[in-house]
């Protein structure tokens, strides 16, 4: 059961006494200058809170979330594992936090150094030919990425290849980015065995294709086992292929997307590399590519040069996609992730991930209806239609009540009321089965106390919300 | 589900009814159900024209946002204000007071080529 | 491995379980002629080896807290209280995902909230988002939010003297749609705009540290029927006229320095502000205030159609992660220094700024080429910046940014950066160490 914080917190604003303050500075020791007249501000509406009414009030707020430190959290696509401690405590290090990123290359030999052997072993374990660390998240790897297809197709003249395709199954951040990068988007769909439908991909295949956008395994957590051909028909068609690595936990150490074809793919180090999700951020989306693209890789990039390490712009790059290098904090924390599993633990990272999917599955498909009988990959897709008029949603919410964070609901979009449940590795077996425990149970309860679930969560700080009321008349920020 | 028999019918639920020698726009009874609490519409400025087909502005759900076409063309002649400010109209009174647009249509022909009462039932899986 | 708890009998009952008799039979979907068995890295070590390593490369690495330090240019060194890292690296902060879930993520919802409802009153803006990569990401954003919201106008209007990285991002995220970006120098209330302008893109303050007032621009900008975008610094706003009340349509800010490490370039912090009547072109993720159904105060993230997990290929951006933990860091800052400590960090920023400028420009040989600044300005130098710096690094002193790393045709001009962090001593340190290197 939950032991979360259930007291209503106040807001910053609601807990302000004027004449509080929470950290002071040294007293000035060079005379004051007068402001610019005409620009001076004279109100400032931020609160005014003590040190330890700021201490407690972030303390109590952080008590009611969920966490993976707190709670088992399968959410399919997001790869919760647990997020070590070194990690954090390499990051720590006042060599990277008070490094400025203007410093001169000679000062910054150590992140230089790190960046480049991160590029190195990230090009290696997905097959590739070079690595950029620049992308700050996944959908800013696949801008990235698609911009670089958008740049080699405009070197060979064809920039009338506008179409990109993109399975069914794919995340939204696909289709969106490809609108970002100028090309307008296909939908190919899967076909009975989860993959994608090779006699529609061939029937969309013409000469204004620019590429295909392919996560594998996909998002029903099944490997595209026709991804050798994919790759070969798109390259006859003229296209490139990009590698979507939101799902890369399944397969370190087993396969290399690299190796199949795939021309340029993102890694999503806040999921893979276990470097923490943050509620929502700072993530980091590594883009690496084969030879025929990485000239266009986005910089700038570290580069070894004799014993020293720079910084270089690729040949022909796409150019800069953040100022400066990268959310450089994760990559430590990844970097040193990296270290400690080595090449030998990232194929036991992924056979554990697997294992551990396949057992759950197992464990609950026998009452939760999974659509497509295969082995699954690091999760797996369930349908929550156990009971008439009880809805994934509810489902979702009663795990809640069990202390449990639900799996990711309605998601592929091409299940009926998905269920995406993604355990990774470094989930004990008895964690999965007290968890499959509580989807039977919860299945029971839907057939005999329905109300149970659509009441749900009943053990929370705060019971479901009117999301409705929330986008109608939206309340932004405080108004005090 | 409801369906206004005197108002003819696009298959993507956007409905037209004759008023005056102008068109009434919407969506039907059964596209707001679908759609679920409506939480914004978004319309075309008055005197804007434009062809059917294609898109006149878009009708939100928490989780859904859907582009709203044409069902004949012409010109916009005036918009729902009181949708726009309580989007709930349409989930409440689609037809009546959850109409979107009134359309001075460029031809009105072009209405006798949409589904009727009848037609847009089976195409909703409705006899 | 300690991240893997699963011991070989367990895999063994768990493989029997599946009905399967190894692992390998569950990457059997994989082509076999595909599989490896093994990468070629090293095997991977303790935590305590790890450590061992990454501190040496850390220890390789000039220290701002180590040496005394004036470059800035995009990233500042500001003082961090204690209790920002202490309170944001909980682990249920630290290792929570995006809130979907709202009933088990008030935590961090209300962190957002929180900082959404702080961002806007200090830029002076009706709406914030959840935070972008960066500046440079949240200004390019800004400018692709303001063409696709004036229709039928392509130009934009960026300042000469805009962070040389910003116009960069910009460039690469404009890449495949027809926009011309014209720059202009100076005064953005001169820039010329006409019917096809969208936007006029006003830096405050610009690259050189340039401080020009927004408000007329703005107002033409309105008049020609465009936007005005502001790329503010935002401890600038807590003592000098916040965008918004000088007319600003979108303003974007770094945000690093309100609470978040150097850490070589980010994770930094991307603000991005609106009006209501653009709000829902705005790209990002917002929360939002609610009741639950006992009609307790509750957050969610709302306004969601505009986002790509529910639009897709018709979303306002392809956005979907915040910076979340640098958002929070910001967030706790700005609560614990509140009203006057933020206000005493810019005014002393802009004091020390000022004094330093005050005895550097009285050095025979140098001027200040900034007219009117807050905490960064530009010094015309007698020899070459980068021969200074160089001299000055040996003494442990960063003098400030060469401007030839950015513009090598500017071989004579030192961009200096005073934050709060910096001591009289330390400036008057610089000045004696500047004047020395001149001869």
């Amino acid at each position: 059961m939950n032991t979360m914080n259930m007291r209503d917190e106040p807001l910053v604003y609601e807990l302000s006494r004027p004449g509080r303050i929470g950290c002071t500075l040294p007293r000035s020791d060079v005379p004051e200058y007068a402001l610019p007249e005409g620009l001076v501000r004279t109100d400032l509406d931020l609160p005014e809170l003590d040190e330890l009414t700021v201490v407690r009030h972030f303390t109590r707020l952080s008590q009611k979330n969920f966490s993976i430190d707190t709670e088992f959290y399968p959410l399919g696509s997001c790869t919760m594992k647990y997020n070590p401690k070194a990690n954090e405590a390499a990051a720590a290090h006042s060599g990277w936090k008070n490094l400025h990123p203007l410093v001169e290359p000679e000062h910054a030999q150590g992140a230089l150094e790190l960046l480049w052997r991160l590029q190195e072993a990230l090009q290696k374990i997905g097959g590739f030919a070079a690595a950029s660390l620049q992308p700050a998240a996944g959908a800013h790897g696949e801008f990235s990425g698609v911009l670089m297809i958008h740049a080699a197709l405009k070197d060979r003249g064809e920039l009338g290849r506008k179409k990109m395709l993109i399975p069914d199954s794919a995340h939204g951040t696909n289709p969106a980015s490809c609108t970002m990068a100028g090309f307008v988007t296909q939908t190919i769909p899967s076909g009975p065995d989860g993959n994608i439908d090779i006699a529609a991909l061939r029937a969309a295949l013409d000469d204004t294709v620019a590429g295909i956008m392919i996560t594998n395994p996909n998002t029903l957590g099944l490997f595209e086992t026709n991804i050798e051909e994919i790759c070969r028909l798109v390259h006859e068609a003229g296209g490139y292929v990009y590698g979507d690595g939101a799902n890369m936990n399944a397969l370190t150490g087993v396969f290399k997307p690299g190796s199949s074809g795939i021309d340029v793919m993102h890694f999503n180090l806040h999921k893979t590399f276990s470097t923490p999700h943050g509620g929502g951020g700072p993530g980091a989306g590594m883009i690496a590519a084969n030879e025929a693209l990485a000239p266009y890789l986005p910089g700038p990039v570290a580069v070894k040069r004799g014993e020293s390490y720079r910084l270089e712009m690729p040949a022909k790059s796409i150019g800069q996609v953040k100022a400066f290098y990268g959310n450089f904090g994760v990559l430590v924390r990844a970097y040193t992730y990296l270290l400690m599993t080595g090449g030998n633990g990232l194929r036991r990272v992924a056979e554990n991930a697997v294992l551990n999917a396949n057992y759950l599955k197992a464990l609950v498909e026998g009452v939760y209806p999974v659509p497509y009988k295969r082995h699954c990959m690091h999760e797996f897709v369930a349908k929550g239609t156990i009971v008439p008029g009880v809805h994934t949603l509810d489902i979702a919410k009663r795990l809640i009540d069990y202390g449990f964070h639900p799996p990711t609901i309605y998601f592929p979009l091409i299940v009926q009321e998905a269920l995406m449940i993604e355990p990774t590795e470094t989930e004990s077996k008895e964690t999965l089965d007290q968890y499959a425990d509580a989807m039977l149970k919860i299945a029971k309860e839907a057939a005999e106390q329905p109300e149970l679930l659509h009441d749900a969560p009943h053990n929370a700080p705060v019971a479901r919300l009117d999301e409705v009321m929330a986008a109608r008349c939206p309340i932004l920020c405080y108004r005090g | 589900m409801a369906i206004d028999k005197n108002a003819r019918y696009l298959e993507s639920h956007e409905y037209a009814k004759p008023e005056g020698g102008n068109f009434v726009i919407g969506i039907s009874d059964h596209a707001q159900a679908e759609l679920g609490d409506v939480v914004f519409v978004e319309l075309p400025a008055v005197g804007k024209t434009i062809a059917k087909g294609a898109t006149f502005g878009t009708i939100e759900s928490v989780k859904a946002a859907s582009d709203l076409y044409m069902p004949v063309s012409g010109t916009v002649v005036e918009v729902n204000e009181a949708v726009k400010n309580d989007p709930a109209l349409v989930n409440k009174d689609c037809f009546g007071a959850g109409w979107l647009i009134k359309v001075a249509p460029s031809n009105p022909a072009e209405f006798d080529s949409l589904l009727d009462a009848s037609a847009y039932g089976k195409a909703i899986g409705e006899e | 491995m300690p991240f893997i708890p699963n011991t070989d009998a367990e895999r063994t009952e768990m493989l029997n379980t599946i009905g399967v008799e190894s692992v390998e039979e569950l990457f059997s979907d994989i082509p076999a002629h595909l599989r490896i068995q093994k990468l070629d890295l090293p095997d991977g070590v303790s935590e305590m080896e790890a450590l061992a390593a990454l501190d040496a490369l850390a220890e390789r690495n000039a220290q701002t807290t180590k040496m005394d330090w004036f470059v800035g240019a995009g990233a500042y060194n500001s003082y961090i209280p204690s209790l920002v890292p202490a309170l944001a690296s909980r682990g249920e902060f630290l290792t929570a995902y995006t809130p979907y879930q709202p009933e088990v993520s008030q935590g961090t919802l209300q962190a957002i909230f929180e900082y959404q409802s702080m961002a806007a009153k200090l830029l002076g803006m009706p709406v914030v988002n959840a935070s972008h990569y960066d500046g440079a990401t949240a200004l390019a954003e800004a400018v692709l939010m303001a063409w696709k919201a004036k229709e039928g106008r392509n130009r934009i209007l960026l300042p000469a003297d805009l962070h040389p990285e910003y116009a960069k991002v910009i460039a690469t995220y404009l890449t495949s749609f027809d926009i011309e970006l014209a720059r202009y120098d100076g005064d953005p209330e001169r820039a010329s705009l006409d019917e096809r302008t969208a936007a006029v893109v006003v830096a405050y303050p610009g690259f050189s540290g340039e401080v020009y007032p927004v408000e007329k621009a703005a107002a033409r900008a309105h008049a020609a029927g465009a936007l005005c975008i502001v790329q503010a610094d935002p401890v600038m706003c807590a003592i000098f006229k916040s965008p918004g009340e000088q007319g600003a349509d979108i303003v974007t800010a770094e945000g690093q320095s309100l609470g978040n490490p150097l850490n070589f370039g980010g994770p930094y912090l991307g603000m991005l502000g609106t009006t209501e009547a653009l709000l829902r072109r705005m790209p990002g993720r917002i929360a939002g205030e609610t009741k639950d159904k006992e009609g307790r105060r509750g957050f969610v993230l709302t306004l969601s159609t505009r986002e790509q997990h529910i639009r897709r290929e018709k979303a306002v951006s392809n956005i979907c992660s915040n910076q979340g933990l640098s958002m929070l860091q910001t967030c706790i800052y700005l609560a614990a220094l509140g009203k006057q400590g933020l206000r005493h960090v810019a005014k002393q920023s802009y004091d020390k700024a000022h004094y330093a400028a005050e005895l550097i420009g009285r050095i025979p040989g140098f001027r200040v080429a900034t007219k009117q600044f807050f905490r960064e300005f530009l010094v015309q130098t007698p020899k070459p910046a980068a021969d200074i710096a160089r001299a000055l690094a040996k003494k442990g002193i960063v003098p400030g940014l060469p401007v030839s790393r950015y513009f090598p045709d500017k071989p004579n001009e030192l961009l200096v950066c005073v934050t709060e962090m910096n001591s009289r001593p330390q400036i008057e340190r610089l000045a004696i160490a500047l004047k020395e290197a001149s001869k």
